[in-house]
Formats: C-alpha cells, structure tokens, sequence
C-alpha cells in the first residue's frame, strides 16, 4: 500500500498518524511533508526508524521547490512526476493523508 | 501619515504549501509603502520561507523568494528569526538568503511586545 502524505511534520500529526497505523509499504511525502526527509529536523530520527519498515520516497520537485534539495536524508528516494504515477500504479491501493 | 506605527508580521508557514507566506509579503511591501516602521518576524516552519535556493520551475509556481533580498529597498531591514525555530530544523543563518538578526524565544516575545500592530500568517 502506498501512504501519500503532504504536511509538515512539525505543524501536523499527519505523519505520526500515519506511521502509527501502517505497518509496512511505501510513503510518498510531497508538498510540505518533504521537510520530514531532510537532514536536522527534529523528525529526522522518527523517520530513520520508520524506514525499516517502510520504503520512503519524496517527491524531487517539492523538495527542490523548499530548497532543501542538499538536506536529502540518505536513503531516501527521490521521485519525479512520472515516478509518483509509477508508485500509484504499481500499489494495491493508495491513501492520501490530507 | 501623521504618526508611524510599528507594524510586526509574524510568519509560521511553510511557503508553497499554503498561500499565507506569499500573502504576507504583498501586506509587508503595502505596508512599506504607508513608511511605516515594518519588522518580519519567522517562527515555526515560517523560518522556511528564507531557505537559500528555491528551485520552483518543477512545481509550475512562482518562486518568490528574492522579493526578501528586495525587501531592504523598501527600507524593510528588520528581519528576525527565532533561534529555536532554526534549531528544531537543523538550519542556520547560513542557510538563509537574507541576514537576519537571530533571537531567542524569550527576545521575540519581548519584541513582540513593543509592537503597535501585530499580523499573523
């Protein structure tokens, strides 16, 4: 399953949420949900842990857009739009967070 | 304008995500030019809003960006950014396009105080 998620991990608990419930899978962050991926952030460490059991994606054009494109976390994926299409087919089902 | 105020834009968003960050920068220039005495404040993920590099082309948005680096022509020169904000998001002033004065949070609620008019987005 693929869990969509486009806010702030400092703002919102859409992402907690989200890691709480979901067990395995894949997440993509776009819009304001890149800056859980980035270096420094005070989530960065929630998301480390999460990425055993999920495989985590962002979307590079959001990223790029924050000018956070250098604070990537390591081993995350970056996609672009036809990537994102890509991860919507492949899933079962997908979940947008909002 | 017989009396200048003293105006404080308190910015918490992200910018992109939501409209408030741009938002705030048109009420900011307006205000500039009643020559009133205009502060930005950045709390929160506001401090986002001043990241070096904005790259928007893929997202088909207008960077907005280097209107901070204008700002100082409309003699807008009080930039602050609170410290914790920073921190919390493993930014440093180096990080941002702009100088800014770096307070605690205890420095910007002090700021605050002083404040006529208060904005926030």
């Amino acid at each position: 399953m693929l869990h969509i998620v486009n806010k702030s991990p400092l703002v919102s608990n859409t992402l907690e949420t989200c890691l709480g419930v979901a067990a395995s899978g894949e997440i993509l962050l776009i819009e304001d949900a890149v800056y859980a991926a980035t270096a420094g952030n005070s989530f960065e460490p929630r998301l480390r842990e999460a990425m055993g059991r999920f495989k985590v994606y962002v979307l590079q054009p959001d990223l790029d857009a924050r000018g956070m494109g250098d604070k990537l976390v390591a081993g995350v994926t970056a996609v672009d739009y036809s990537g994102f299409v890509d991860l919507t087919t492949t899933s079962n089902t997908c979940q947008s967070w909002l | 304008m017989s009396e200048i105020k003293k105006f404080m834009f308190v910015n918490r968003k992200a910018p992109y995500g939501t409209i408030y960050a741009l938002e705030s920068l048109e009420v900011v220039l307006i205000t500039a030019a009643f020559d009133q005495d205009v502060s930005l404040a950045f709390l929160d993920d506001g401090v986002y809003q001043l990241k070096k590099g904005q790259q928007t082309k893929g997202i088909e948005i207008k960077n907005f960006s280097p209107t901070y680096r204008a700002l100082e022509d409309y003699d807008v020169e009080k930039l602050y950014v609170m410290k914790e904000s920073l921190d919390a998001r493993g930014l440093g002033p180096d990080d941002l396009l702009v100088p800014v004065t770096v307070l605690s949070q205890a420095e910007m609620g002090a700021l605050m105080d002083q404040q006529d008019v208060v904005l926030s987005f």
